[in-house]
């Protein structure tokens, strides 16, 4: 009860709530569309490949939004790029750019010499959100959640069976980049909360809880939503009440949802599924 | 005179330069129901993609109802193999069915009650309203067959093209998709199938194409189905050629 106190009477507490519960919503509605794709490594991938477009923009004094999105639109069209003209299977290719950026962005940091600056950036520190952060993180949210909620349809056709998306006419591929700049996005918002390393957690851990307790999309996006937000709320009241990094935190939580899920799930839980199993065959002897 | 339903002018597909179509030109007009038959690696799925425009084609011009096909997409319903679909994916039976019709609602529109109705119609004709409420990946291959065909009709589509749509299906599901796919033919509609299995070919389509990279035969069924044509397209598969009762 004395967090509840504390968000009352901090500025700061009540900034990093904000913060990590929008980050949270945003993470559980774009996740869900990540692993239905199957493109989880792709998650992991561009949320690594923001750092050098993060680094130039400290360089240049500009806004880390910008250089964020343009370094992990890049890296997904490089990505695809080596994918698709070479024998090199997709999850090499990503290995291969993803590092490759992650890389180029250590060494840039380095060069400005503001390790602390990388600490935060890679493990994120939502004590620390300054209101400018939250503001970005609302104007992204806003954003990512009107573009899922406006090409619902078009995003539903082209995870489900894209090859009908494309005899009818959908611009797949260009859907395909679009979702990357959402997800680019996300990562960038999810930078002060959780930091560049987990992000993928975030992403896909409450969405695939959210796939074990329904059969309907848009029930599981909101499922995932809920999800992430249960996790950065309790994530922040154990980073906060023992002082634990909050990255850690959120993810440890979301983790320990999904374990629940995946044990006690009505149709997928793996305790239901044997106590089913059990149940037929004691009916047979 | 009426414009054929699908006319291709010397088609030429290929793989990193291993050509998989080599040259077909041919016009189907409508109301037939044409197989696409040919041994294994024959080109056929890659033919059938190739004439949607769905993969790059190397050479070649294919005109649908005398225009390009950019600009009649939304009338051309698509079947994929079924082993080409995610069936864990979270999507009801009826949900499937639904989403043919979104390629006739605009852009940030949802599907109204109306659509839902039609939906709910297209799976009584296939024999599936009982199960609209299940997941996909409950059904058996036949009863997924029969949604993705509902989900064509759905469509209200001109022109139909299925890859492959009784590889895994039971008897009595093939037999209705086979009589569904008749009765659209009798309505005016364009049906076109890859499929693999010679011996059933002579009682489902009224025109076949046989293939196998280069067209070796297009023409109705009584044309092409002739152990003399056959054996060009299967060269060495005794067993195929055993199977329609050829002997060598």
């Amino acid at each position: 009860m004395a967090f509840i106190e504390a968000v009352m009477q901090y500025g700061f507490l009540q900034k990093a709530l904000l913060t990590s519960v929008m980050v949270g919503i945003i993470c559980g509605v774009i996740g869900c569309f990540i692993i239905l794709r199957g493109m989880a490594l792709m998650g992991d991938a561009i949320s690594h490949a923001v750092l050098p477009g993060v680094a130039i923009s400290y360089m240049l004094g500009v806004n880390f939004f910008f250089g964020a999105v343009i370094s992990g639109v890049i890296t997904a069209i490089a990505i695809g790029f080596v994918s698709q003209n070479s024998r090199i299977k997709h999850d090499t290719s990503i290995g291969i750019m993803f590092t490759a950026a992650f890389a180029s962005g250590i060494i840039i940091i380095t060069m400005l010499k503001s390790s602390t600056d990388l600490y935060h950036i890679l493990f994120g520190n939502v004590l620390a959100v300054r209101s400018s952060d939250m503001w970005i993180t609302l104007g992204i949210s806003l954003i990512v959640l009107g573009a899922v909620y406006l090409f619902y349809k078009e995003l539903l056709v082209t995870s489900f069976d894209p090859t009908m998306g494309a005899a009818y006419g959908l611009p797949v591929r260009f859907i395909h980049y679009f979702l990357m700049t959402l997800l680019t996005m996300v990562t960038v918002a999810s930078l002060q909360t959780v930091g560049i390393v987990l992000v993928v957690a975030m992403l896909i851990t409450p969405a695939a809880a959210a796939y074990l307790l329904t059969e309907r999309l848009w029930v599981m996006i909101f499922l995932a939503s809920g999800i992430g937000v249960i996790s950065s709320i309790t994530g922040l009241y154990f980073s906060f009440t023992y002082n634990l990094a909050s990255g850690a935190t959120i993810v440890i939580s979301s983790t320990a949802i999904f374990i629940l899920v995946f044990l006690f799930s009505p149709k997928h839980g793996l305790i239901w599924k044997t106590l089913k199993v059990k149940k037929k065959r004691a009916s047979l002897v | 005179m009426k414009d054929p339903a699908i006319s291709i002018q010397d088609l030429h597909v290929s793989y990193f330069g291993n050509e998989a179509v080599k040259g077909v030109s041919l016009s189907v007009d409508t109301g037939n129901l044409v197989g696409i038959i040919g041994p294994n690696g024959a080109g056929k799925s890659t033919f059938l993609k190739a004439m949607l425009n769905l993969i790059p084609k190397d050479k070649g011009a294919v005109k649908v109802l005398g225009r390009p096909i950019t600009e009649v997409r939304k009338s051309i319903a698509y079947v994929p193999q079924r082993n080409d679909i995610d069936w864990d994916f979270p999507i009801t039976v009826l949900d499937a069915v639904l989403i043919g019709t979104y390629p006739h609602l605009k852009l940030f529109r949802r599907p109204k009650k109306k659509d839902k109705e039609w939906a709910k119609e297209c799976l009584q004709r296939v024999g599936m309203q009982e199960l609209s409420k299940r997941q996909i990946g409950e059904l058996s291959g036949g009863q997924q067959q029969r949604v993705f065909l509902a989900r064509a009709l759905a469509q209200k589509a001109d022109l139909f093209f299925l890859d492959e749509p009784f590889v895994g299906v039971d008897v009595s599901s093939e037999e209705t998709i086979v009589n569904i796919l008749k009765e659209l033919c009798r309505q005016g509609k364009t049906v076109i199938v890859v499929h693999h299995d010679l011996s059933k070919a002579n009682d489902y389509f009224n025109q076949l194409i046989l293939l196998n990279k280069e067209l070796i035969s297009f023409g109705t069924v009584e044309e092409v189905f002739k152990p003399e044509v056959i054996s060009k397209a299967y060269q060495g598969q005794f067993t195929f050629m055993k199977e329609i009762g050829v002997t060598l």
